[in-house]
């Protein structure tokens, strides 16, 4: 295997890293009230299946998926159901529908909640199992688990890559997940092979985090797991690079990592796995990073999905010098979030209260003076600096020529322009425009389509009939006749 | 708790225009000390007048043009287009055509396309080009440097000072005595005059490889040209491609010809090659963005700068090569699009 161990272009990043690292991972206090977004981040959001009033344990089904890339919800709380309403949330809308549980505090886990005996159990009931557990892609995209994995099968992929690599600045979850329960990605990842069928794992992790490398290796006794340590380059966890990275390969424009043969999960969800064989607990937690120099005791936390983020700064000392931004994620591709009272979703990797000294003052955007450091860094190939010209001139063809859906928003480009040009955030609305405007193209096409089926059926029935009375004209014609 | 919102990334580098800008003058300083110190305080008069002249042409452009002046005065691009402009041209040069030059850079190079980031033009280059065009005598004046004449540092600056109230005329019974062909000059005239190579070699304008003015500007250039590169103010591609575009054919051409054609190291430390290579060629705004497509740019700028001393009607040919492929380079850039990840070799 070709591996290089790192992919062209990206940006060497202060990490802050260390801050959050040094206490282990905590336990989070439950929240006294759970709101349990509908949308755990995968934008499909499930459709509640309980009533307000009606008690609920911990691990009940809460909601079901109504989308093939959505996933169904579990109480992360026993109590009782006290609202079903739109509140504030990390998505990108902003606001969405929470399932509100007044917790008990009685800890009551649904007896639903059993281990599995996965080993003895064929891949797709395994699948079935992970996909009603609620488990989705805790790396950020919170894409359903079990659809990718058996995307997998159905393309008899060999090599499942788990994602380990943890590239932006002050997340540090998985990196904690891998020192300190390495056993639990290693069993997540034996589960995923035989649920996906892929032959052998590579779990791939940046050169920078010696002890999660030290810890996997002591844990591994499969000899299909192989630790690859690969270069520390933001952004080395996006998943085309990642896997380029470890493998040489590239996945082809608009193409999936499967048809290549290759799969790639988030170390985190392979432990959600884990645990969900050894305990039946569905997708209720997370190990999410809570830092930034705007809160007291920067740490990663295993908290209750559904606890509002507020209280989750409190359990690291509650604010400190007026932090100015709230960042859903890390400082290169994170949300800045409006308010503090929205609750953690599978999707939040890491909350950074970010004071004035951890963010950059962007002043005033130059014209483009075409220096082609964006070009130089940017981890797709494109040249960014084209694209922005396009982009200004409003020439679609142009845009698409030069690669806008192949755009993965990392950021670099912005992270480096000396004109201060906000590319990252002008490229996401052209994409989201040109992906409304290509959905409007298809559903156009849908109609007429349809329009054509039903003039072509109109017409062909028109013409039967046409035929059918010819016919019996002639046949009465032919019966006077004769 | 609120907070305030805004979009990622919610970091980046320290790099910005104004910075980078300051760099390029920074690199400038060994060239206008060589200058100071070989061919008198010329540079230093050629400065104070361009520097300012381009700022006010700056400031009335965006005034014209409804523009707020504030950030763009403090970018410094348009001090490193008059920067360079005075490195450029000859130190005895009158200030009303110094102004000139830098006029026409700041107004007809930049401002009628638009303004930083939109010129297609070098602007110092094309100041240049219109004044070697207009003012052929004026702008081939170079004072003999020191230690291959007569002259010392005081009767330089007399010179100087005349020369730049005057104009050449005012320099009197000096200005034969103080001034002289440039070794680029000398070549091209000695050659047209059926000299041997070794003749010309031997006269006055050659001391060691090119003369001890064009050499040691050149040298100086090219410690600047390595403090920007060391700074990844530019990238090598240009530069590197610039000097092989040159080097190459000029070697070779001496290799099969040595008594028509002067060797590489003479085109290397002569006239404009390092200041070009390093400082002017490397101007982004007007060059090939794409790393395939700087190294063609700057071959090609090599290339037709050799061409133009060589067989062309003027001494050097920097100016007139930036400009040629400042005009191919939309196209180098539509033929030079690099691979998208996951796309198909071209």
């Amino acid at each position: 295997m070709a591996a290089r161990n790192r992919f062209p272009a990206g940006l060497e990043l202060p990490p802050h890293k260390a801050l959050a690292l040094q206490h282990g991972i905590q336990p989070a206090p439950e929240p006294a009230r759970a709101f349990v977004a509908m949308d755990q981040g995968s934008g499909h959001a499930a459709t509640p299946a309980i009533a307000v009033g009606e008690r609920v344990r911990i691990g009940t089904r809460i909601a079901r998926a109504t989308h093939a890339n959505g996933t169904p919800v579990s109480s992360p709380v026993a109590g009782t159901v006290v609202s079903i309403e739109e509140h504030e949330t990390a998505s990108p809308a902003g606001r969405g529908l929470c399932i509100v549980v007044d917790n008990d505090g009685s800890g009551v886990v649904d007896p639903a909640c059993e281990p599995l005996c996965w080993e003895s159990m064929p891949p797709y009931e395994v699948l079935a199992r992970i996909q009603d557990a609620g488990i989705a892609g805790l790396g950020g995209a919170a894409f359903p688990a079990a659809a990718k994995l058996g995307a997998g099968r159905a393309h008899e992929v060999t090599h499942l890559v788990l994602n380990g690599a943890e590239c932006e600045p002050w997340i540090c979850c998985d990196e904690a997940l891998m020192r300190e329960r390495a056993a639990d990605v290693l069993l997540g990842a034996r589960v995923m092979l035989h649920a996906s069928g892929a032959s052998h794992c590579t779990i791939a992790v940046e050169d920078d985090k010696p002890e999660a490398i030290a810890a996997l290796r002591a844990a591994a006794t499969d000899p299909r797991m192989q630790i690859t340590a690969i270069g520390t380059v933001y952004p080395a966890g996006a998943e085309r690079q990642l896997l380029h990275a470890v493998t040489g390969m590239e996945i082809p424009h608009r193409e999936h990592p499967p048809t290549v043969g290759l799969l790639c999960q988030n170390v985190g969800t392979a432990a959600a796995v884990a645990r969900l064989v050894t305990t039946g607990e569905p997708a209720i937690r997370r190990i999410v990073t809570v830092t930034g120099s705007g809160v007291g005791r920067p740490a990663n936390l295993d908290a209750r999905i559904g606890t509002p983020l507020a209280e989750l700064a409190v359990a690291c000392g509650g604010y400190q010098r007026d932090p100015r931004r709230l960042i859903a994620g890390g400082t290169m591709t994170g949300r800045a979030l409006e308010t503090d009272e929205v609750p953690l979703t599978l999707a939040v990797m890491c909350v950074v209260a970010a004071t004035a000294a951890d963010l950059a003052v962007r002043g005033a955007e130059m014209p483009c003076i075409r220096c082609g450091d964006c070009a130089r860094v940017c981890p797709a190939g494109l040249l960014p600096q084209q694209l922005h010209r396009a982009l200004l001139a409003g020439d679609e063809p142009l845009l698409e020529r030069h690669g806008l859906v192949d755009c993965i928003e990392c950021g670099c480009c912005d992270y480096v322009c000396p004109s201060r040009i906000p590319l990252t955030a002008r490229f996401q609305r052209a994409r989201a425009a040109s992906s409304l405007r290509h959905e409007e193209r298809l559903r156009a096409a849908h109609l007429r389509a349809r329009f054509e089926r039903h003039e072509r059926r109109m017409a062909e029935a028109a013409e039967a009939e046409r035929r059918a009375f010819e016919d019996a004209r002639r046949r009465a014609r032919s019966e006077r006749g004769g | 708790m609120r907070f305030e919102t805004s979009a990622a990334p919610h970091v980046i580098a320290g790099f910005s225009v104004p910075r980078v800008m300051f760099q390029v003058l920074l690199g400038l300083l060994p060239v206008v000390a060589v200058q100071l110190t070989l061919l008198g305080p010329g540079v230093l008069l050629q400065l104070l007048v361009a520097g300012p002249v381009a700022l006010l042409c700056e400031a009335l452009a965006l005034r014209a043009r409804g523009r707020d002046a504030g950030p763009f005065l403090r970018d410094g691009s348009v001090l490193v287009t008059a920067a360079l402009l005075a490195v450029s041209v000859p130190p005895l040069l009158p200030w009303w055509l110094t102004a000139l030059g830098a006029a026409v850079a700041v107004l007809l190079g930049k401002h009628v396309y638009g303004g930083l980031g939109y010129n297609p033009f070098n602007p110092a280059m094309v100041g240049y080009a219109v004044l070697l065009v207009s003012f052929p005598l004026e702008m081939t004046q170079w004072p003999t440097p020191l230690g291959q004449s007569q002259s010392d540092w005081t009767d330089l600056a007399h010179l100087a000072w005349q020369s730049f109230l005057s104009g050449p005329a005012a320099g009197g019974p000096d200005w034969d005595a103080y001034t002289g062909a440039t070794a680029l000059d000398a070549l091209r005239t000695g050659l047209g005059q059926r000299y041997t190579m070794e003749e010309i070699f031997a006269g006055p304008a050659f001391a060691s490889i090119s003369g001890s003015g064009a050499q040691w500007i050149n040298v100086a250039a090219l410690l600047g040209g390595l403090y920007l590169l060391a700074r990844r103010i530019i990238s090598w591609h240009i530069p590197v491609a610039v000097l092989a575009g040159m080097a190459i054919p000029s070697a070779l051409m001496h290799l099969v010809d040595p008594g028509a054609h002067a060797p590489a190291t003479f085109h290397l430390l002569s006239g404009a090659t390092m200041l070009g290579a390093f400082f002017i060629a490397t101007d982004p705004v007007s060059a090939a963005t794409s790393d395939h497509g700087r190294l063609v740019y700057g071959a090609g700028i090599g290339l037709i700068t050799w061409l133009i001393r060589v067989w062309g009607g003027y001494p050097d040919g920097m100016a007139f090569a930036v400009l040629l492929m400042n005009l191919a380079a939309p196209l180098l850039d539509r033929y030079t699009v690099s691979r998208i990840h996951g796309h198909p070799r071209r």
